[in-house]
């Protein structure tokens, strides 16, 4: 296998983004990731989108958007594993660079989510549940990660100002990113008396519904070092699957599959978690980054409301987790979100992180999930 | 709008409750599936799921999808049955207050939703407290 490289990364402010396109959105920040890198021809690319066919009428949108893109007649395929579709587009990209298949692929995700109204929206995210058995009862995804939350409580004694704290953080942190949707901080007061979606959640415990895209440019470490660019390596790649039904789990407070990708990761990457000094995990609704926070070994089981709570995971805590303002605060195109991540770590690693910069970082990690927990894709990222 | 076989081809789990039970390990999948994900046995015999259990975990949900706007808010749990199964439902005839971990539910066959006009009426189980 060879080494392989992060050359390139690019994203524009995410928000609702009326007056933009899919295939515009998608153009525009693919040309940043491709100006980053300095090359404007690719070998090959991958596109991550959850639902392209339900949120704009589009599917067949790999060759919609290379078509775009400029970059017919280049192989191009769309990943979809719901919200963790950004994280296997990287994946992929990884394996056919470090395969010496191809020399530069693109990767990315993009979701055009403000098409439809909210009850549409709603409709389609929750198509990420097990839709005979779930969805036909009325449970939405804030529903699922509520029923997460309270066996959590339940199980652990996690408070609710615990769940609170993860979205004070991640929009504190967000209001430094001049990219995130919301740049804002709010308060544990203010999410204690946001309305209430799915009890115990309440709106400001969820993500927002966002128009997005994020991409990143790969090549061999060795070329990359022939273009002179700062290296940033992908050391460590996994991937894993769980049931998509939570009561098909046996234990719905731990994500199964973050753990299995997490320890594939570690593995190849030849690190443990206490290697790791940022860290850009899905935060979808308050209660997932606590319950990722256990399975990828950072603390222990049960321990995750905890971490917030005495700040380790804040921007000057032993493990800054969240740093670009999560999905939370950044927002959450479902199938960009896993491509984000890799943004911000390299942002990171390479030192161009501005106000949220972290000192002498080095190693970063980046976990993406889809459903509730049912996929989930682990990177670990090296400034060379 | 869907055709009625989806609706239709369900019909043995949403109002019978039909699920089959691993040869080997003696795991109960609902629905029946042809491979056990416990052995990876295929062979399997047909049973019924209990129809008594406990709350395992719930939620209300105050946001609802298009089908179920007029039933919002709802509560939905995953109840453990005494066969160790668990089944995500609503909890109906309730007070949201009354709702904890663990308390005793049955399972009662109900209208879920329908598709709207012309279209199904869905029925299925839902849960009541004993």
């Amino acid at each position: 296998m060879r080494d392989v490289a992060v050359i390139g990364v690019g994203m524009t402010k995410w928000g609702e983004l009326w007056e933009k396109s899919l295939r515009t959105i998608f153009v525009e920040t693919a040309l940043l990731a491709l100006d980053d890198a300095g090359v404007d021809k690719i070998d090959s690319m991958y596109v991550g989108s959850m639902s392209s066919g339900l949120f704009v009428g589009q599917e067949h949108i790999a060759s919609l958007l290379a078509d775009y893109l400029g970059q017919v007649p280049v192989p191009s395929a769309r990943i979809e594993t719901a919200c963790a579709s950004g994280g296997l587009a990287l994946r992929l990209g990884f394996m056919e660079v470090a395969s010496g298949m191809s020399d530069v692929v693109l990767v990315s995700g993009i979701e055009k989510m403000t098409d439809v109204n909210g009850y549409e929206a709603t409709y389609a995210l929750g198509t990420a549940a097990d839709q005979e058995y779930e969805g036909y009862h009325g449970i939405t995804f804030p529903g699922l990660y509520a029923l997460i939350a309270r066996a959590h409580m339940e199980k652990y004694g996690t408070r609710r100002e615990q769940l609170a704290l993860v979205a004070v953080k991640n929009h504190s942190n967000g209001s430094k990113n001049p990219l995130a949707q919301f740049q804002f901080e709010i308060t544990v007061d203010s999410v204690l008396n946001s309305v209430k979606v799915a009890d115990p959640l309440r709106i400001l415990d969820c993500s927002p519904i966002t128009d997005g895209a994020a991409a990143a440019v790969l090549c061999p470490v060795e070329m990359a070092r022939k273009m002179n660019k700062p290296i940033v390596k992908i050391i460590g790649s996994g991937h894993a699957t769980d049931a998509i039904s939570l009561s098909s789990r046996n234990d719905i407070t731990w994500l199964e599959a973050t753990y299995q990708a997490g320890k594939q990761a570690y593995a190849m990457a030849d690190k443990k978690p206490e290697d790791i000094d940022i860290l850009e995990v899905h935060d979808c609704f308050t209660i997932a980054e606590i319950c990722v926070l256990e399975a990828l070994g950072i603390v222990e089981k049960g321990k995750g409301g905890e971490a917030v709570e005495d700040e380790i995971t804040y921007l000057d805590g032993k493990i800054p987790v969240n740093t670009s303002g999560g999905l939370k605060a950044k927002g959450h195109p479902v199938g960009a979100t896993g491509v984000a991540q890799v943004m911000e770590i390299v942002k990171q690693l390479r030192g161009e992180a501005d106000k949220r910069q972290i000192k002498d970082c080095r190693i970063g990690m980046a976990q993406n999930m889809g459903g509730s927990g049912g996929s989930a894709v682990v990177h670990i990222f090296e400034r060379e | 709008m869907t055709t009625p076989s989806r609706y239709w081809r369900e019909i043995p789990q949403r109002y019978r409750l039909e699920a089959n039970k691993c040869k080997k390990c003696g795991y109960i999948s609902f629905p029946p599936r042809l491979i056990c994900p416990q052995c990876q046995n295929r062979k399997f015999e047909e049973t019924k799921l209990a129809e008594k259990g406990k709350i395992f975990t719930f939620t209300v949900i105050r946001v609802p999808p298009h089908q179920f706007v007029d039933q919002a808010p709802y509560a939905v749990g995953i109840v453990e049955l005494d066969d160790g199964v668990k089944l995500t439902g609503q909890i109906v005839d309730c007070d949201f207050e009354d709702l904890k971990i663990g308390k005793r539910v049955k399972i009662e066959f109900r209208k879920v939703f329908d598709e709207g006009e012309a279209g199904i009426l869905c029925y299925g189980y839902k849960f009541v407290p004993e």
